[in-house]
């Protein structure tokens, strides 16, 4: 039986000495631009103590509250996405030799061991969600696989839900449950803490901690329940693939031209969103160039052009294709659902578009609906 | 090991200007072993790249049985391809591949084949033409159908005629609009299927084109109760990576450049019907 251990909040230092003793750069949650966004750390102090974040669509504000938990808050913009698919980044170099040759140079992958704490279960659920499309595939990716390679990963049990949150439809929390080194439930008084990797074992044998009591280990499930019941979104029943394939001409999809803005938010806090430009630039002589990747987003036309021809050329074109990517097609791709529920996309989206109320609305068969042409075949 | 993305250099060992906006390139990977341990399949692509301005995916048109060059002929559509078609021999870029999943050369072994072809000069099935009829004995009758816009579209004309003269092949060309001196059909290419002799039990139809006429030919050999699933499309979609990363030529479920570009009408049928898909 897994054995559950209690480190007292003073004590709590010591877990980020541990992990700088252990060679990791310590990377956590810190108040900046009036959200909570994952970065470097040295001190308890530069936790977001007592900070909760009120979101709800096209909502995210924090809020100072009289406790002294550190972990109270739910979620930020970022996830953890930008330590291991990198928003930018060079994959080779080439230079041109005198005498007209070409030499190209892969860059070589880079990553420095970086302890990251207070990652939550939809944000290691969309970490294993990129592990499948960045390295389970016939050219497993060196810049993603060298930096996942040196990620010590501290999650934290979600014992709060924000609004927006909806992890418990998608099946991805509020409980971690796998693919995390060491897991943290922050109680009042303190942290109950358990190992689920040898190199967390060994950080956890490096901090002074006491048996967690059965007191203590009900107040995390009763946290865990809390959050769960807090939740209020949920998604379709059935098969939303199968409902967003016969939804193709679906005419919800036209209230989309209205609203959204096609600017990419969503993509772009999605934990799971995974597109690319590739980009390349020149040196002023011409001699030496580079070839490298950069976030890119569904919703800009240029993503799907081809011979000075938008394919996806209308914005609702371009929200279906996101939609029924996620929450279709990829378990096709990935075997589950792009989405894990984190709601970034709801509360981040500038006009409050709710994914939830979009699959709803689609869910829902029009009676004026034309009926389907028989695939493959031109519709009158 | 190199990353998948990484290019390698080649080297313009040839080139031909086929019309005054397309032209053939040969080229051959300067390291000879990378050179000698190349193989690819008809109907896969290459990633050619100019160093500082990108990359595209064009498709190769030589025969896989051909080890010393790897020939590709390319549209001048765009800055990058423009600034492929002034290089000369001798001079150097980037290449990697092959990629994706080509056309089913081994399944069609033994069928009736037919080849149909919009749009002008699509290089791909005038390759893969070329490639039945190196191996003529291994496939059954070959009905070549190709349509374009306007008479004029008409590029590689002496090899339509040269086709003609094999045994057991039918040439069809057609065009949506002909000129007085036009001396075959006016029309979409569409009007020949209810003639033309084949084994619908036992064919293999190859379609490479604009979509719209992808749907018109799978509507036509539908009726002449070909299954889908001997019905085969090359597909094209805007591509970064090649590899099924960057997420950009995704068509429904699938990865244009990994999972195609040529697939099954059966895997496509539920997308092709639908605009902006």
């Amino acid at each position: 039986m897994k054995v559950h251990h209690f480190l007292a909040r003073a004590r709590f230092p010591s877990l980020l000495e541990a992990l700088v003793e252990a060679g990791y750069e310590v990377i956590g949650p810190r108040v900046r631009d009036h959200a909570i966004v994952f970065e470097p750390l040295t001190t308890v102090e530069q936790f977001p103590r007592g900070i909760i974040d009120e979101q709800a669509p096209g909502h995210y504000r924090l809020r100072r509250t009289e406790s002294g938990r550190l972990f109270d808050w739910a979620t930020g913009p970022q996830a953890i996405k930008p330590l291991t698919f990198a928003p930018r980044e060079t994959l080779w170099r080439s230079e041109r030799q005198p005498d007209g040759r070409l030499v190209f140079r892969e860059q070589p992958p880079e990553a420095q061991p970086t302890a990251v704490i207070g990652v939550r279960a939809c944000d290691l659920a969309a970490l294993s969600v990129h592990d499948r499309h960045f390295l389970h595939d016939a050219h497993p990716d060196p810049h993603y696989r060298e930096r996942r390679r040196n990620l010590f990963l501290v999650a934290v049990n979600c014992l709060r839900s924000a609004a927006t949150c909806f992890c418990t439809a998608t099946g991805d929390g509020p409980r971690v449950q796998h693919g995390f080194d060491l897991a943290l439930s922050e109680l009042d008084d303190g942290f109950v803490v358990e190992a689920h990797s040898q190199q967390g074992q060994a950080i956890l044998n490096a901090l002074e901690t006491t048996p967690a009591t059965h007191d203590q280990l009900e107040q995390v499930e009763a946290g865990l329940e809390r959050a769960s019941d807090q939740q209020t979104r949920r998604l379709p029943e059935g098969s939303v693939p199968e409902m967003l394939q016969a939804a193709v001409e679906h005419p919800h999809w036209q209230s989309l031209n209205d609203r959204c803005l096609t600017c990419g938010n969503c993509t772009a806090v999605c934990p799971t969103c995974f597109c690319q430009t590739h980009v390349d630039d020149l040196s002023l002589d011409g001699q030496t160039a580079s070839h490298g990747r950069q976030w890119a987003s569904c919703f800009d036309p240029d993503h799907s052009t081809i011979h000075g021809t938008v394919i996806r050329a209308e914005r609702p074109q371009r929200y279906r294709q996101w939609l029924t990517h996620k929450f279709g097609t990829w378990v096709e791709q990935y075997g589950r659902s792009g989405c894990v529920g984190c709601g970034r996309c709801i509360a981040w989206c500038p006009v409050g578009i709710d994914v939830t109320e979009e699959l709803d609305a689609l869910s829902i068969a029009p009676d004026d609906a034309p009926s389907r042409a028989p695939d493959g075949e031109e519709r009158s | 090991m190199t990353g998948a993305l990484v290019p390698f250099e080649a080297e313009v060992v040839g080139r031909k200007d086929e019309t005054p906006d397309m032209f053939s390139l040969q080229l051959r990977f300067t390291d000879p072993e990378v050179q000698a341990a190349y193989r690819f399949s008809m109907g896969q692509f290459n990633m050619l790249c100019l160093p500082g301005m990108g990359e595209v995916p064009i498709s190769i048109v030589s025969d896989p049985d051909e080890r010393e060059m790897i020939d590709h002929t390319i549209r001048k559509l765009g800055s990058i391809t423009r600034n492929l078609g002034q290089l000369r021999v001798g001079d150097r870029l980037g290449l990697r591949g092959p990629y994706g999943r080509g056309w089913p050369t081994e399944a069609a072994e033994g069928t009736d084949l037919v080849i149909v072809t919009g749009g002008l000069g699509c290089a791909p099935s005038v390759s893969l033409i070329e490639y039945v009829l190196h191996r003529r004995g291994r496939y059954g009758r070959l009905h070549i159908i190709q349509g374009v816009k306007h008479s004029n579209d008409l590029i590689w004309r002496d090899r339509y005629d040269a086709w003609r003269q094999h045994p057991d092949v039918e040439v069809y060309l057609t065009a949506d609009t002909g000129d007085a001196l036009w001396p075959w059909h006016v029309g979409p290419v569409t009007q020949f299927f209810e003639r033309i002799d084949f084994d619908p039990g036992r064919c293999s139809v190859f379609i490479c084109g604009p979509e719209g006429m992808m749907r018109a030919v799978i509507k036509a050999m539908r009726k002449r109760q070909v299954p889908d699933e001997r019905i085969w499309l090359s597909m094209e979609r805007n591509m970064h990576c090649a590899i099924g990363s960057c997420g950009r030529c995704q068509l429904g479920p699938k990865f244009v450049c990994r999972d195609g570009p040529v697939f099954t009408c059966r895997e496509l049928a539920p997308y092709l019907s639908h605009r902006g898909v």
